[in-house]
């Protein structure tokens, strides 16, 4: 058994009044974990239900392994999926539970028991086949629900939010096994979630959807470091993404609400008002230079500590470790990394190529300072010092 | 101290509801009982203690065997028909379809109709020659019939009544429950490609066995317990054709005025009442899965 690709085209999925999935197109390559990412109401779940056939789709087309199967139901699509509420059928022991499906499809006894052993002792059941759903914990529901869905042998398993009815500890458990079945299996996944951290922890593949429509298609890395949206910047990283309005004043730009400039104009059609995006985790402190903030509170996290600062309007947080002692009302001088800030424009959302030139170093970093950080290290910046 | 308190205000919040079950339902039981092993008090004469001759005399009774037997099959027809009827029904109404709610609230109103209003619709629709049914028999040719008056036909006319009756009845019990079963064991057993007949069997039917049971006890104590659309639609005639236990003890106590008699038949209903609503729990009881 190995995993099979999915090409979703041009998918829609309408009610009367309300479109859920609006025209999206993506492939699930073949043995990848992909992962259906966005907000409640983003249309992911109403996807893998199109997907599974639970639904049927307005327009466009569903190709698994090469076959439009748009058409076709649910058992005709080589797939087994594991629902959010593990759909476990109450009435029906564990093994009965497990091998539904195989007696549905009138396998040979002397074979359903061999597969049923096989998956129990995959999934650490081999103990509880005889008990009722109500008797297991919510671990080992989910697990029975897992085994319904591996029993089948089929290339496909689909995934509607299965760790969300689990607590933080076994979540993070269950998440590294199931990402090491996945790969053992060489099963092409589809999972959906709303938790980021599942995606970007489980996932080779993440489509970040919103509103119906895909937001960013490509691999965790590239979304944690390249958001191309604005809406995927604020969705991804625990704490988000800092966002700061940028005003535009004569000859550049300054941070909302601030008189200071912050950065230089720089060329080609801009709106008026940009997003400058800034990961807490990336922000650093100077003894000078870089971007004055005041502190307005701490929150301890053990490892390290959130620090929320002011500059002009605009509020951030910093992700820092213990070593700086810093408290509220102090001035802070903020620095990152060059390539460390992400560039939005505010109206349309998407990302802008200028962000790599807006760093903050400490002074001695910044030769060409005029009293305050700021790089706009456009051609205009360095050509002004 | 304390803790007595608490009891006393336990015994209290009891009180009201103890009282009208002892007062109307369990007092009676008790003095029926007593009262089937005396003889009718008429006039000056008191009632005497004279043993188990009710009994006697109910053995010899044949009115009381036609009546029991009369009673067997209304139940044996009445009760799978009615159950299986409302399974049907909800399992349609339950489905989406059109008219979804107009449906569930047409196939309620029998249930909600006064049963003496009912009787009387019924009685029209059975009325030999301008009966609604002998009116739709006529188009096609066949003759009159005396639905109610026809020895071999009045029990038959009495249980499809009943039959329309219970059975909306019963729907209500099974479409809850059909709606408490979530979807999401449907899905899951079609991705697996169990047929709609494969889900009905191995899913949907265990899962109703709780409300099976419920309406299968309800459905033997409605069965003999039936009165009052005999009253009206067919008076337990023709030469009690149509007569039922409870509708015989009406009569034998307040028609006839042996109280005695009607008190032993009474001790009897109850105790086969009591062993069918043990012998359903004992034997079925086991097989139910509860959630």
């Amino acid at each position: 058994m190995s995993g099979v690709e999915i090409e979703v085209r041009a998918l829609t999925k309408s009610w009367e009044e309300a479109t859920a999935v609006d025209g999206i197109s993506f492939t699930a390559p073949a043995g990848a974990f992909t992962v259906l990412l966005g907000p409640s109401g983003c249309g992911k779940s109403t996807s893998l239900r199109l997907i599974a056939g639970l639904e049927e789709a307005t327009a466009g087309q569903i190709l698994i392994d090469g076959e439009d199967v748009t058409q076709q139901p649910p058992n005709k699509r080589q797939i087994s999926m594991v629902f959010q509420s593990y759909a476990l059928f109450p009435h029906l022991s564990v093994a009965e539970n497990i091998l539904f499906g195989l007696k549905v499809r009138r396998v040979p006894v002397p074979e359903q028991s061999a597969r049923l052993e096989k998956t129990a002792a995959l999934l650490g059941l081999s103990e509880l086949l005889k008990r009722r759903p109500s008797q297991l914990s919510g671990g080992q529901q989910q697990r029975v629900a897992l085994g319904r869905a591996i029993i089948a042998e089929k290339p496909i398993c689909l995934m509607d939010e299965p760790l969300s009815n689990l607590d933080a500890k076994l979540r993070h458990e269950m998440r590294i096994e199931l990402r090491a079945l996945q790969q053992k299996l060489g099963l092409t996944m589809v999972y959906v979630t709303h938790d980021q951290a599942e995606a970007i922890s489980m996932a080779d593949k993440i489509i970040v959807l919103n509103g119906g429509r895909i937001e960013q298609a490509a691999s965790p890395r590239a979304i944690y470091e390249t958001p191309a949206s604005l809406f995927t910047a604020r969705f991804i990283g625990t704490p988000p993404m800092n966002l700061l309005r940028l005003a535009k004043q004569e000859g550049g730009w300054r941070i909302a609400g601030d008189t200071a400039p912050f950065a230089e104009s720089f060329d080609g059609p801009h709106p008026d008002e940009l997003v400058l995006g800034l990961r807490p985790e990336d922000l650093g402190v100077a003894d000078s230079g870089g971007l004055p903030a005041l502190v307005e509170s701490i929150e301890y996290l053990g490892s390290d500590n959130l620090i929320d600062c002011r500059v002009g309007s605009e509020r951030l947080t910093a992700r820092l470790p213990h070593r700086h002692r810093i408290t509220p009302g102090e001035l802070v001088r903020l620095t990152w990394a060059q390539g460390a800030a992400h560039l939005f424009n505010a109206i349309t959302g998407e990302r802008l190529a200028e962000a790599s030139r807006l760093y903050a170093g400490s002074s001695h970093d910044l030769q060409n300072d005029r009293g305050r950080q700021i790089a706009a290290n456009s051609t205009a910046a360095t050509g002004a010092s | 101290m304390y803790r007595r308190i608490e009891w006393i205000y336990a015994w209290l919040l009891l009180m009201p509801a103890l009282i009208l079950l002892f007062a109307f339902t369990h007092y009676p039981a008790v003095t029926t009982f007593w009262a089937s092993f005396f003889s009718t008090p008429r006039g000056r004469r008191q009632a005497e203690f004279v043993g188990l001759e009710n009994y006697i005399t109910l053995i010899e009774d044949e009115t009381f065997w036609q009546v029991l037997l009369n009673n067997t099959w209304f139940a044996l027809i009445t009760i799978p028909v009615s159950i299986s009827l409302a399974l049907i029904m909800a399992l349609w109404v339950d489905g989406k379809l059109r008219g979804r709610s107009f449906i569930r609230m047409a196939y309620f109103a029998p249930t909600v109709l006064p049963l003496i209003a009912v009787a009387n619709i019924w009685m029209f629709f059975y009325t030999p020659g301008f009966g609604l049914i002998d009116q739709v028999r006529g188009l096609f040719g066949f003759g009159e019939v005396n639905w109610l008056g026809d020895p071999e036909l009045a029990l038959g006319s009495v249980i499809v009544v009943a039959i329309w009756k219970e059975a909306g009845f019963f729907m209500i019990f099974y479409l809850a429950a059909l709606q408490s079963i979530p979807p999401s064991l449907r899905e899951a057993a079609a991705i697996e490609g169990a047929s709609r007949w494969t889900y009905f069997r191995r899913i949907v039917f265990p899962l109703l066995m709780p409300t099976t049971l419920f309406v299968s006890v309800n459905a033997v104590i409605n069965s003999f317990r039936l009165v009052d659309h005999i009253f009206v639609m067919t008076n337990g005639g023709p030469n009690n054709a149509s007569s039922l236990l409870l509708f015989y003890i009406y009569e034998t106590a307040f028609q006839y005025w042996e109280t005695a008699y009607a008190s032993t038949l009474t001790v009897v209903l109850l105790l086969l009442l009591s062993l069918l609503a043990i012998g359903q729990f004992y034997f079925v009881d086991r097989k139910v899965h509860y959630r």
